[in-house]
């Protein structure tokens, strides 16, 4: 991977060739992986080929099991066992992104009878995602957090939440150390002040550059991206990253069939399994759509603004340009595309 | 070929004869093994969440057993230097040991690391080839690569000594000298590059502190050459295999000298930490006095300075050193210390406390106590088979016949 490790560069929103994105293109061509996939279609069909004397060898053991139902369960694990071969996203065609997608609408649909929809939408054209937090409108009521869980299917049994509001003491300036990001009681509190983190979709990602097996990424409208069946769960990045903006999945999700959100995206928020990373896509789902991440719409005080940095007329570059905004950790060199700014 | 094939077959043979006390300890590690693969199936049943590990504290005991057991492979193999280069014929006989040692160290290495792993069963997207391998940008593929390669090198030069031996024939040092030197670089980089995987990360101030490698190679200079002592102690006592008290002398020395400089840099880092305490220091903070009322891993890092200090000062004087039974004393002492020092009081303290301060402390849980003694005795066994067959064709007990 001859991918050039850029330290220490700024973003430029001037200038629109600057934007600093991964050329995704260039890798595929260098990598093994895709090599070895992209040439031998006969790959494919030799795995195949080993499925089905698989599942004729198992057929002949299980006889004993319904005709009726032999034919769903073939499917069943016929998906499997291709899902279990398939590549990384970022390397796939769009034949094999459908594929693939064809396949998981499938097993939901083999799992529950119910339909969902996983697009697999890519960045636009002079789009870079950014996110501006005002630190004196909010509140604290954690609306963001709730519509965060619903819309991005997170485990309710472990109480997965990607963003952290962070209960701060005033008069303390900004000491994360003293707030509460786990406070349960009647907000606004007097004598404090409102900041949420999540993962602050860095242009020089930490984490990215430390995993193996290249399961997580930048794309080109800037939003840091999870395979999360490339994923192998070492959790590296986690370590790696400054903000605490990642989770993993201890245990397989659960989440109530009736909750599930069906309008999905790869990348985004479709459902995941044990052992594998997730984190904050700035509702890759919605937003890659034209519309705001859960979190800035479900906002009660309008203290989150989302839009294009590459759009002069969007209001994050009117609070960029019009007010005094900072980010956390600057001298990390990470560059988080996540601002904060008071009133 | 005839003769490897024949060489497995005799010493098959030969490591499942053996006296009684040899037979109880196998039974006993094959115990643990087998408690340990219960308790794994229970991670792999349940998902990690059956371990202590959250999202606050994301590595615990596995990734810190494998960061020890990296230092213990590295150091075995630097035994091998003055033995086979230096002409030392005192080292010799340790070095067979001491490579028996690094490949099953090497071998729990890659077992914990894929005992901490989420999806197992997708560890071929680390192959290149099928897989993508993030080379060189990721320090773990340069440690996938470190460390397979060492055990490639440590595999291959001992087999080639005891298939020549095992004929009745004297190795050619032209062979073999070449990838001793190769394997003795290449131990001082398996190190390096475990402690780069820590201290390349600008998340964790704890971690990320130009010492931690130089550290890394101190502490397991003393550690590694430590247990081959004690192994070599219990070796002399049980079997005919002919050690002269000094080479373990000689091996006592590199203990010595090795936890000196530990030491040394142990106070440089404490002098840095609490002497001008930045807001990086917290962690130094936490795990030596605790924070906020939260000091689990308190004592066990001062049970683990003080077992190193008494360590190193009986270490230090000859007279102390050269009664053996001091010696093992002070090798237990520094093996625990060192373990405890540089596994859980090194990985655990670079979590707490977070990224935004918050102080979540971490304990293993049963499962996961189980699945690192598992992998502990099976490292003893493999150690276990490996040194008895090679103690035993060096003494001569198991032969190549013709025909």
């Amino acid at each position: 991977m001859s991918k050039e490790i850029k330290k220490w560069f700024s973003l430029n929103l001037g200038n629109k060739k600057q934007c600093a994105c991964n050329d995704t293109k260039s890798n595929t061509t260098e990598d093994g992986f895709s090599q070895v996939f992209d040439i031998s279609m006969n790959r494919r069909q030799a795995f195949k080929k080993i499925t089905a004397g698989l599942l004729v060898g198992a057929g002949a053991v299980s006889t004993s099991c319904s005709v009726v139902s032999s034919g769903e369960r073939k499917e069943k694990s016929q998906i499997e066992w291709e899902e279990y071969f398939k590549g990384n996203y970022k390397l796939m065609t769009d034949e094999e992104k459908q594929q693939t997608v064809d396949r998981l609408v499938r097993s939901y649909e083999l799992r529950t009878g119910k339909k969902i929809n996983i697009s697999t939408k890519g960045a636009e054209k002079d789009v870079l995602f950014g996110y501006a937090f005002n630190i004196s409108k909010c509140q604290g009521y954690m609306d963001c957090v709730n519509a965060c869980v619903k819309e991005n299917n997170q485990d309710r049994a472990s109480e997965m939440q990607y963003i952290r509001i962070h209960e701060m003491n005033d008069g303390k300036g900004l000491n994360f150390g003293e707030a509460d990001d786990t406070f349960y009681h009647e907000v606004p509190a007097a004598g404090h002040f409102y900041m949420g983190t999540q993962c602050f979709h860095c242009d020089n990602p930490p984490c990215i550059e430390v995993c193996p097996v290249q399961a997580t990424w930048k794309e080109k409208d800037g939003i840091v991206v999870i395979d999360y069946d490339w994923c192998i769960g070492c959790r590296y990045c986690m370590a790696a990253c400054p903000y605490d903006g990642r989770r993993f999945n201890w245990s397989t999700p659960q989440i109530p069939e009736q909750e599930v959100n069906k309008e999905q995206h790869y990348l985004g928020n479709r459902l995941r399994k044990k052992g594998v990373m997730e984190k904050c896509t700035f509702c890759v789902q919605r937003s890659r759509e034209g519309k705001n991440p859960a979190c800035v719409e479900a906002c009660p005080t309008g203290s989150r603004i989302f839009g294009n940095l590459l759009d002069p007329t969007s209001e994050i570059r009117w609070v960029l340009a019009n007010k005094k905004v900072f980010r956390l950790k600057e001298d990390l060199g990470t560059e988080p595309k996540f601002w904060y700014f008071m009133d | 070929m005839k003769v490897l094939i024949n060489l497995i077959k005799d010493s098959i043979v030969y490591l499942t004869h053996g006296r009684k006390s040899y037979h109880i300890w196998m039974a006993f590690l094959t115990f643990l093994m087998l408690v340990g693969m219960y308790s794994y199936s229970l991670q792999i049943q349940h998902g990690l969440s059956v371990t202590g590990m959250t999202d606050r504290v994301s590595w615990g005991l596995y990734i810190s057993n494998f960061t020890f057991l990296v230092g213990i492979a590295a150091a075995a193999v630097m035994l091998v230097l003055p033995a086979y280069v230096l002409k030392d014929f005192n080292f010799k006989q340790a070095v067979l040991i001491g490579e028996g040692l690094a490949v099953a160290a090497l071998l729990m290495c890659l077992a914990f690391v894929i005992a901490d792993m989420g999806g197992p069963a997708r560890l071929w997207h680390l192959l290149p080839g099928i897989g993508v391998f993030n080379f060189p940008s990721s320090m773990l593929t340069w440690d996938i690569i470190v460390l397979n390669g060492y055990l490639f090198i440590n595999i291959s030069i001992p087999l080639y000594i005891l298939i020549k031996r095992y004929q009745g024939k004297v190795p050619n040092p032209k062979i073999y000298i070449p990838g001793v030197m190769i394997s003795v670089f290449w131990a001082v980089s398996i190190h390096l590059v475990t402690a780069f995987l820590y201290q390349g990360l600008q998340a964790r101030p704890f971690w990320n502190n130009a010492l931690l490698g130089p550290r890394f190679l101190a502490s397991a200079f003393a550690a590694g050459p430590a247990l081959i002592i004690l192994v070599l102690a219990v070796i002399r006592k049980f079997t005919d295999f002919k050690i002269d008290d000094k080479t373990i002398r000689k091996i006592a020395l590199v203990v010595t000298v090795a936890a000196q400089i530990n030491l040394i840099m142990l106070i440089s880092e404490l002098f840095k930490e609490f002497y001008a305490p930045t807001h990086h220091s917290e962690s130094a903070y936490y795990l030596f006095f605790g924070l906020h009322g939260k000091a689990k891993l308190v004592p066990w890092i001062w049970t683990a300075i003080t077992m190193n200090v008494i360590a190193t000062v009986i270490l230090l004087f000859h007279k102390l050193r050269n009664n053996f039974t001091i010696l093992y004393i002070a090798c237990v002492l520094l093996f625990i210390g060192i373990w405890i020092e540089k596994g859980f009081g090194l990985i655990v303290p670079g979590f707490i406390p977070g990224p935004w301060g918050k102080i979540a402390e971490y304990f293993p849980t049963t499962p996961e106590i189980g699945v690192t003694i598992g992998i502990w005795a099976m490292g003893a066994f493999i150690f276990s088979m490996l040194a008895r067959t090679g103690i035993a064709i060096e003494l001569g007990k198991v032969k190549y016949k013709k025909g």
